[in-house]
């Protein structure tokens, strides 16, 4: 009886009862989060994770601008049909260097964690410009504009620095070199440097145009790099069990 | 204090009062911020890297001038004194930013159910995307969730709250010119958020997708909201606290710390809109989900019960029904709501430990949810007849019992098993609407039929329309929420069938296909809760337009504590 009344001092304290707001609140966040920031068992050690190239990390905001999230899903459960039909189910390693992560919530479409090298550059594009071209049942919306506008290659070296001072290992070359990187990656040319300092970064013409860099080129680049960076043939499942 | 500057110090011709009166340090503060804020924006503005940030600068720059006249205006018609907080000994409430947001709310309600219409109809037939970047299907889906969310959810919750804090103080709303800035600064947030999303600009993190600076604008909007409620309760005339109010508080206060956490993000240069999120991979999905879980939980249900624990009662004349189960809802609530995060997140790369604590925790939250559901409807404990005859109240009682059925959904969903069928299907979807349509949307449209004739003194233009609303609106959510459990629970089954030969069965593609009759039942659901929404703006129209003086002013007597 006497317990009810001391609930009094919250309804005449504003102070206190959002003291006591905050106290209640607290505990799921810390206890649930920050975990995840210092236990070694959280991210897995996985060979071959590297840093998206400056092309990728431009057709990857491409993604997050015309909100591909909100169909697609980068996460494959680890449950038989999705392993079956997606490939191997997604590891945390995978998306460490996404900021923000893009594992999704909805599937109007299909997972896209392990689509890189699925399907050829033409079928990317003429999916991107006219989806019910290729996939008659498709409710995509149609991308034409992409392979139109030239991408914006400007400031590409303030994006990687500021993923740098948030932890991405970009060095101080990769930075300075980020606008002829891009250039390079889309172009059936040599790409000089760019696999020294991206190991395994594919260099073509993904986006079809000759000479010029679409955004169709920097989309179809980071599509066709998704989930190909670790070779499951000789990734051991075992070693991470705990 | 009268070195004004930029703002006019004297007094308009025919204004009352020009000679004793003196510009408040307020007005003048404001108004330098307001001017500083507009040559900064157009600085940004000519400097800008992409023509739809610089579009965004112009328009903080025109709000702020907008601003600046608007308070030399204001200057000028004003009374020299300030307005009294009592008139005869009855406390002299400020109506004008509740009758703003209760206005703006409609506005929004019904933008953002039509953008709902459209991208349900875009999943149905996919050649309304036209190839046009501005209205494809990605960028309208954040548009229509952050309509319907913050702008029409927002502006209800502005609105309650600045009425329920009043009249449960027995006090005027704090402030001069904070009430005004923190709704109009509000919706420049939601205007700079959604054409935002149009242009393409967006953090890609649901439910938080408007950059940094739309960011940071929401955070000193924010900061100045629960100043203003605070002050307020401070100078409070009565010696409790109104449990309302505590939800209320719950909600300003989660609300803020969820989205600076989440937000924390580094721009790439304060002339580029972009920014990239300091959280990435595993522990981004955790913040992120903690934040959009408690969304959910502090904005669309924390803040959302406070309305329902002011306008129940009210509306039914009953007190509530326990006040030891408000007690023991608002604890339980709060503290178990802000675990269930993680039940986004099963069978992913995210720890199982975290994944099996959010299950936990979500299915223990049905208590205290349902704990809220009953005393929400056992306070019409011998009121019950009035759902025959009040259609307003039973808005709001049935919105109560949506609530009831979709606080056992989601701890239904969250168990691992279910949500392997679940997750990724349109039974997510549905499960969100019935919350949404049903609680949220049912609980606003209820306080409004009640606040506009309150706030107005006038009588509602007619019950039978609000009968007509109630009717049309539920129809629509039950036809919307079914199709979408038949669509999940299918294309859930299609994914994973394998024929006897133990191969998939179908192609992704197949169960796209198998999805369009339920996408089309699923448009015209929402579509007939447009309709009954146009009904209600329609009925408000007229209640303002043709005003009929309030025959017995329902909402006048002073509230009685409800303990």
């Amino acid at each position: 009886m006497s317990l009810w009344q001391k609930h009094a001092i919250f309804e005449k304290n504003s102070i206190i009862l959002i003291i006591g707001v905050l106290i209640m609140i607290s505990f799921g966040g810390l206890i649930e989060i920050l975990p995840l920031f210092y236990l070694k068992s959280t991210i897995e050690k996985v060979d071959g994770v590297r840093p998206y190239t400056p092309l990728e990390l431009a057709g990857r905001n491409i993604y997050l601008r015309e909100g591909c999230y909100n169909c697609h899903s980068q996460m494959i459960r680890s449950l038989r049909d999705e392993v079956e039909r997606y490939g191997h189910y997604s590891l945390a390693a995978e998306s460490m260097y996404d900021h923000p992560f893009q594992w999704g919530s909805k599937r109007n479409g299909p997972d896209l964690a392990r689509v890189g090298n699925k399907y050829s550059d033409e079928w990317q594009r003429q999916h991107l410009n006219d989806p019910r071209s290729l996939v008659p049942g498709s409710i995509m919306p149609g991308y034409p504009w992409l392979a139109k506008t030239e991408l914006d290659t400007n400031h590409l070296d303030q994006h990687m620095s500021v993923l740098a001072l948030e932890g991405v290992p970009y060095s101080a070359d990769m930075i300075s070199k980020a606008a002829i990187d891009a250039k390079a990656q889309a172009s059936d040319e040599d790409p000089g440097e760019l696999t020294k300092r991206y190991p395994k970064a594919v260099a073509r013409n993904f986006g079809g145009r000759p000479g010029v860099v679409t955004e169709a080129d920097a989309l179809i680049a980071y599509l066709q790099m998704l989930g190909t960076q670790v070779d499951f043939k000789i990734y051991d499942d075992k070693a991470n069990l705990r | 204090m009268a070195q004004t500057g930029n703002i006019p110090a004297k007094g308009g011709s025919g204004a009352p009062g020009g000679s004793g009166k003196s510009i408040t340090a307020g007005e003048l503060g404001l108004g330098l911020v307001a001017v500083l804020l507009a040559f900064f924006s157009i600085f940004v503005a000519s400097k800008a890297y992409t023509p739809e940030y610089a579009f965004h600068a112009y328009v903080f720059a025109a709000a702020s001038i907008a601003a600046v006249f608007a308070i030399a205006n204001r200057y000028m018609n004003r009374a020299a004194e300030p307005a009294p907080q009592f008139i005869d000994g009855k406390p002299n409430y400020n109506y004008g930013p509740v009758k703003f947001t209760t206005l703006i709310s409609l506005f929004w309600g019904v933008a953002g159910f039509l953008v709902g219409l459209i991208i349900a109809l875009e999943l149905a037939f996919p050649a309304l995307n036209f190839d046009l970047p501005w209205i494809s299907f990605g960028r309208l889906r954040p548009l229509h969730t952050s309509a319907v969310i913050f702008a029409f959810g927002g502006n209800v919750l502005l609105a309650t709250s600045f009425y329920v804090v009043q009249r449960t103080c027995r006090t005027r709303l704090a402030g001069d010119l904070a009430p005004w800035f923190v709704v109009l600064g509000y919706n420049l947030f939601i205007l700079i958020a959604g054409t935002g999303y149009l242009l393409g600009i967006s953090q890609g993190k649901e439910y938080a997708e408007p950059e940094w600076y739309a960011d940071l604008w929401l955070t000193v909007v924010w900061v100045v909201y629960l100043l203003v409620f605070l002050a307020t309760i401070w100078k409070r005339e009565e010696p409790h606290i109104y449990v309302a109010n505590w939800f209320y508080i719950a909600f300003i206060v989660t609300i803020a710390v969820l989205h600076l956490v989440n937000n924390t993000t580094v721009p790439v240069s304060i002339f580029s809109s972009k920014s990239y999120i300091v959280w990435s991979g595993v522990q981004d999905a955790m913040v992120q989900w903690w934040y959009g879980h408690n969304a959910v939980g502090f904005f669309l249900t924390a803040g959302f019960l406070a309305i329902m624990y002011y306008f129940v009662p009210k509306r039914a004349e009953r007190p509530v029904y326990s006040y030891r189960l408000s007690i023991i809802h608002f604890w339980a609530l709060i503290f178990m709501y802000i675990w269930a995060g993680p039940h986004h997140l099963h069978y992913t790369a995210l720890p199982d430990w975290a994944q099996t604590l959010g299950m936990v925790f979500s299915i223990m939250l049905w208590m205290p949810s349902w704990g809220g559901m009953i005393n929400g409807l056992m306070t019409l404990s011998g009121a019950w007849d009035k759902l025959r005859t009040d259609p307003v109240l039973r808005m709001l009682v049935v919105s109560v019992a949506f609530y009831g059925m979709s606080t056992f959904e989601g701890p239904l969903m969250s168990i691992k098993v279910v949500n392997s069928l679940s997750h990724y299907t349109d039974w997510t979807i549905g499960h969100v609407h019935s919350g949404a349509l049903g609680w949220v949307g049912f609980v606003s449209f209820g306080a409004i039929y009640c606040l506009v004739p309150w706030l107005w003194n006038v009588k509602l233009y007619s019950l039978k329309l609000v009968n007509w609303h109630f009717w049309v609106s539920t129809i629509g959510i039950v036809v919307y929420i079914t199709s979408m459990w038949v669509a999940g629970i299918l294309q859930g089954l299609m994914w994973r069938a394998y024929t006897a030969l133990g191969f998939l069965e179908y192609s992704f593609i197949e169960t796209v296909e198998a999805m369009h009759p339920f996408y089309i039942i699923r448009a015209i659901g929402g579509g007939l809760f447009l309709v009954g929404t146009l009904i209600m703006v329609w009925n408000i129209y007229k209640t303002l337009a043709s005003p009929e003086p309030a025959e017995s002013p329902l909402g006048s007597p002073a509230l009685v504590p409800a303990e």
